[in-house]
């Protein structure tokens, strides 16, 4: 009998604890089929961050950290700075990266940090109860912007990918989403590309990944598949920001 | 054996880098940048880490990262720099991740002044962030100590997984003196549990949540073992005719050193006064404050503070005798100031 699927080997066999029709397990996934796929595993470390995925060291069988709400990149910079042939990946959400932490992630690809950063971005903060993001686009009604986010009362969702593809320390900024077979697809493709970049030492990469979050939207699972394709993707248009062949 | 002459911010980095120190991630601020730049210019030249971090938070989380990688590590900061850090602190201790931390110390509260104190006592005895936890404090009185304090500190740092925290005023890290230089260390401590990558073995992982409240409770009780181990084991403390004091005063850092000259003036009045020096600031030395209080008369804890350590000489006394406090704040008192407390006190007292 031939073996067509399987669970990778950079999973844990720990059940997600993930809510029905929520990312983060197709990302995982995802993100551990390339370690396999490149033979990286034992040499990954992983950096997790604080929100719903701050279990993540549960799921992932390699060396891993939890990290303080923002500072994944800073953790991240002491390991490969002392480790600099390990791969390095820091898996985190947008209230982490876009908000507390969007000091460590500007200046770890400033300084074109050989480390990749797996931006999960669902536009809300999901385990606090789903607050306003840096990312809730204009007029998303979350628990702190009950009337819709307004740019006099929140401001501007901000574009991460287009910020860090400024930096001449990013070698690989990548936007796209999981909203579909294909898109899951070119995420795997993306993750694995950032991977080999960072191992080819060209400097910052990360693959932010346009997410859901059905029980914070108030959605089906369905129905947040949709809006990612009807809403998110018209204000964080998907595609490779920046792509440098040579350190 | 090797004796030069060396400021202290240098003497210390130079200590750490004997004590196989690889890696040194920090912000700038007066009156510890001299520390970095000493460690920019020669990180370099032995294969080492230097990186000026963007923030506070960011090189404390550094050292976080690089102690994870079983290397030793470290950062210096002062006062406001050393508040920003207490958030990696409170992580670094629940993590278990062996690290030097150094508090250059200026005073305070606010941005303060540059000029030495002792204000951060409190800070950096009761944990100083979030949670039940303790650093482990050390307090150099001298250049010479600058070099011993941090090559031992990383010694007790890996042997108990626990930062250190050297506390020195930072007049101790800009004044220059003679001082023998130290061997490098050789031997180092096995690390087990870094996070290197997971070859040949199950993943290792650093982390400080724990959901379920027995975990929770399990994990703070750990730490309190390790802290009572460390509190019955490590208690430091110079003293300078104590055994016949009838007036014990109790100083650390470079008050002490000023402290002794006010002895040995006082003594030649003939007025008995010793001196406590504690060099490890947590653990407080109280066995050997309790041990001088059953003889002693009157305690005196002079501080460049408000009143911080006295707290802890008071609990060590335990009501014994009468415990005293003068203090200063942005000046460092010279030793006439402080001869003539000592010698008010004396006199008052009809010792």
């Amino acid at each position: 009998m031939k073996v067509v699927a399987k669970r990778p080997e950079s999973l844990t066999e720990a059940q997600f604890h993930y809510c029905p029709g929520c990312t983060h397990g197709i990302i995982h996934r995802l993100l551990a089929e390339c370690l396999d796929e490149l033979n990286l595993r034992e040499k990954a470390i992983g950096i997790c961050p604080v929100g719903c995925s701050v279990l993540a060291y549960d799921y992932f069988n390699f060396d891993t950290l939890e990290a303080a709400h923002g500072r994944a990149p800073a953790i991240a910079t002491g390991i490969k700075r002392l480790l600099p042939d390990r791969c390095v990946i820091t898996y985190q959400g947008d209230g982490d990266l876009a908000s507390i932490g969007m000091g460590e992630i500007i200046h770890a690809a400033h300084r074109a940090e050989n480390i990749t950063t797996i931006f999960v971005n669902n536009a809300i903060y999901g385990m606090t109860g789903g607050q306003m993001a840096p990312t809730s686009l204009l007029g998303m009604i979350t628990t702190t912007s009950p009337y819709g986010r307004s740019i006099q009362q929140g401001g501007y969702p901000t574009r991460m990918a287009e910020l860090l593809s400024q930096s001449e320390g990013s070698a690989f900024i990548c936007r796209t989403a999981v909203n579909n077979p294909a898109n899951v697809t070119k995420t795997k493709k993306a993750i694995k590309k950032a991977i080999q970049m960072q191992m080819r030492g060209l400097g910052f990469t990360m693959v932010e990944v346009l997410s859901t979050c059905p029980t914070n939207w108030g959605m089906t699972p369905a129905e947040s598949m949709k809006w990612v394709g009807e809403h998110m993707i018209p204000y964080y248009p998907l595609g490779e920001f920046k792509v440098k062949e040579e350190a | 054996m090797e004796r030069v002459l060396m400021k202290g911010n240098e003497a210390l980095a130079e200590g750490a880098i004997r004590a196989g120190c690889r890696a040194f991630f920090g912000y700038p601020i007066t009156p510890s940048s001299e520390l970095a730049e000493y460690m920019a210019r020669t990180m370099p030249k032995i294969g080492g880490v230097f990186v000026q971090a963007e923030s506070e938070f960011a090189a404390i989380n550094m050292v976080y990262g690089g102690a994870a990688t079983g290397n030793r590590v470290m950062t210096a900061s002062s006062g406001p720099g050393i508040s920003l850090k207490q958030e990696g602190i409170s992580f670094l201790c629940e993590g278990e991740l062996p690290c030097l931390i150094v508090n250059l110390s200026r005073g305070g509260p606010g941005l303060g002044g540059i000029q030495p104190s002792q204000a951060d006592y409190f800070q950096a005895t009761r944990g100083g962030g979030h949670g039940d936890y303790h650093t482990l404090v050390l307090a150099p009185s001298a250049v010479q100590e600058m070099m011993d304090l941090a090559m031992e500190g990383y010694d007790l740092a890996d042997r108990y997984r626990i930062p250190v925290l050297i506390m020195a005023e930072g007049t101790l890290g800009q004044m220059m003196e003679p001082i023998i230089m130290r061997d490098p260390v050789t031997e180092f401590y096995d690390k087990p549990w870094a996070t290197i990558g997971c070859k040949d073995r199950k993943p290792n992982i650093v982390n400080t949540l724990h959901l379920s409240p027995e975990v929770l409770e399990e994990r703070n009780i750990h730490l309190d073992k390790k802290y009572q181990e460390i509190k019955a084991r490590e208690q430091r403390a110079e003293t300078f005719m104590v055994e016949d004091a009838d007036l014990v005063v109790v100083a650390f850092g470079i008050i002490a050193r000023i402290v002794k000259r006010s002895v040995m003036d006082a003594r030649k009045q003939g007025k008995k006064v010793g001196l406590i020096r504690p060099i490890t600031l947590w653990p407080f030395p109280e066995q050997i404050v309790a041990r001088a209080a059953e003889t002693a008369r009157r305690f005196l804890s002079i501080e460049i503070s408000m009143g911080q350590m006295v707290e802890d000489v008071r609990l060590a006394v335990n009501g014994k005798v009468p415990v005293e406090f003068y203090g200063r704040i942005g000046f460092t008192p010279n030793p006439e100031e402080l001869t003539r407390q000592i010698l008010a006190i004396a006199e008052r007292e009809g010792f």
